[in-house]
């Protein structure tokens, strides 16, 4: 049952418990200790809302930074994220195979303060060799979230 | 001048326009309405599907396939239902792809139907086919089903709705709008009741794939039907393709071949785009169907609790994607009720007198709809129920 309310809460966690219940044909009091549980296990770790900024008034900037780093004897890679993860500007931190080492998605409000960060907070740690920035342009879909206005076509109301 | 009414064919006029078009052009205007009224999936065709009709019209598939399909296609179909079904016809003599179920059914009625010829018609039902058999001058004998016997038909009715004149069973399940679905037991007491007689089987299994805890059972499954039978099947429940208006027809050879002739007269072949496109899905969409059955579950689930706690009685429905509870509780006729509860909630569901003898005092709510809009409809009916009672 677990997998099955995860997918249904990770799609939208704005199901009500009576919701999830049917969805799950489980009771409602089995639906919320199953989500306590799941809270307590941090395997649900919060709830968010897909936002599409760019139909708003903020303007931000987004960038994907591919940074490489000299790991640390003993901690590998996970000193030197967790130094970076800290700044509140870094949205999303993954460690990636190939040819960089850590993926850092960061938002600003402007390309200045972007490029501030990478060369003052970033570059900054003696750990980091090298980074690379790429900004991002537009964002099409995230989290399986299509960020495009939808057309609809015409439909008939066919008795059906 | 000419008086069309004399020009018009008597068949058609005498055929009454459908009750509640009115109530969909009322909905048309309305755009916070919730419609719980259309039997439609609500997704849209998966997309490797619709990917292979694109494809198809890339390479320039555009002309007429064989009338009776394409032979990949009606390859693919004699596969599938062996493969989810155990039903056995041969793609080159006994499948025909028709432009929807609809015109499957309307085929069969008529390269089967004379004029004076009885079509037994199970109700409540879906609406076309009682016009169908008016228009190839046959007569529609309906005979209503009842809740308690979860709206399947009995031997007993069935035996008292035969006469010597009864062409043609038409065998509407899963079925639109109750849910009800025919186990292999009650197929076994039609098939009893029929032994000795020509009365051939039509039988819509146009939500085959929408059945909940228990799989379809075809008439054509029985050996003591599977001579008398002709299945309509179709793409449009299973894979979401409504708009593409693709069906297939399935039976006895010699039926199939005159339904051949009347479509290579009336429409040639189905949509060769749409072709392409249900050979994907045939092929590669039995993932789609588990994943959209299993949704559709949830919410047949959520519904029917919540029309329930609501104190509205419910049948639980077995297949398709529509519940039918019972709203005599409320006073009102089944049409007052949607009138109502579509001026005063905006929520429209369909007047179960629409469906024929057996639907008045019953609604057809459609839960191919999103849990938002689910959740939003039983709040106005919550509503509507407790503003019924002041």
């Amino acid at each position: 049952m677990n997998d099955k309310l995860l997918a249904l809460l990770e799609q939208d966690c704005t199901l009500s418990t009576e919701q999830l219940a049917a969805l799950c044909d489980r009771s409602e009091e089995e639906i919320r200790a199953a989500i306590e549980e799941l809270e307590e296990q941090h395997v649900i770790l919060g709830y968010h809302a897909a936002v599409d900024w760019a139909r708003t008034d903020r303007e931000d900037v987004t960038a994907l930074i591919e940074v490489q780093v000299m790991p640390q004897r003993g901690r590998g890679f996970d000193r030197v994220a967790e130094r970076i993860w800290q700044f509140d500007e870094v949205e999303s931190l993954y460690l990636m195979s190939g040819s960089y080492d850590l993926a850092c998605i960061v938002t600003g409000k402007t390309l200045r303060e972007v490029a501030r960060f990478v060369s003052e907070h970033l570059s900054a740690l003696e750990d980091v060799t090298g980074t690379a920035t790429h900004f991002i342009l537009k964002r099409y879909k995230d989290k399986h979230v299509i960020y495009e206005t939808k057309t609809v076509q015409e439909e008939g109301f066919v008795f059906s | 001048m000419i008086d069309y009414t004399s020009v018009l064919a008597g068949t058609i006029q005498a055929i009454p326009p459908s009750g509640i078009r009115k109530f969909f052009d009322l909905l048309s205007g309305m755009n916070d309405a919730i419609s719980l009224g259309i039997g439609e999936p609500d997704y849209p065709t998966p997309y490797h599907i619709r990917d292979a009709g694109i494809w198809a019209l890339e390479k320039g598939y555009t002309k007429y396939t064989p009338n009776a399909g394409l032979s990949d296609l009606r390859r693919a179909i004699q596969t599938y239902l062996k493969r989810r079904f155990d039903l056995n016809y041969a793609w080159d003599s006994q499948i025909l792809v028709t432009v929807g179920g609809s015109e499957g059914i309307d085929l069969a009625l008529r390269v089967m139907v004379e004029p004076g010829d009885e079509v037994i018609i199970p109700t409540p039902s879906f609406v076309c086919y009682a016009p169908l058999v008016s228009m190839a001058r046959g007569v529609p004998v309906q005979v209503e089903t009842k809740v308690e016997n979860n709206f399947r038909l009995t031997a007993q009715e069935l035996r008292a709705a035969i006469t010597p004149k009864t062409k043609v069973l038409l065998l509407p399940y899963p079925n639109n709008p109750t849910g009800g679905i025919m186990g292999r037991e009650e197929l076994e007491a039609v098939a009893e009741v029929l032994q000795g007689t020509d009365i051939m089987v039509l039988s819509d299994e146009i939500y085959a794939e929408l059945t909940y805890g228990r799989h379809h059972v075809s008439p054509a499954n029985l050996p003591d039907l599977y001579e008398r039978t002709i299945v309509v099947n179709g793409f449009s429940k299973a894979y979401s393709m409504t708009g593409w208006r693709l069906g297939y027809l399935c039976g006895p050879k010699e039926i199939i071949g005159q339904a051949i002739k009347l479509h290579q007269y009336g429409i040639m072949s189905a949509p060769t785009n749409s072709q392409y496109a249900a050979i994907e899905a045939l092929n590669e969409g039995d993932n789609d169907i588990a994943v959209m059955r299993e949704d559709y579950d949830g919410r047949r689930r959520y519904l029917l609790a919540g029309f329930r706690r609501l104190g509205l009685d419910c049948f639980e429905a077995e297949g398709a994607f529509y519940l039918f509870p019972c709203i005599r509780s409320t006073g009102l006729t089944s049409d007052e009720f949607c009138a109502r509860f579509l001026q005063e909630q905006r929520v429209a569901v369909i007047p179960g007198s629409a469906f024929g003898p057996g639907g008045e005092g019953f609604v057809r709510a459609c839960y191919a709809a999103s849990m938002h809009d689910l959740s939003e409809a039983l709040h106005r009916l919550e509503q509507f129920l407790a503003d019924l009672k002041k």
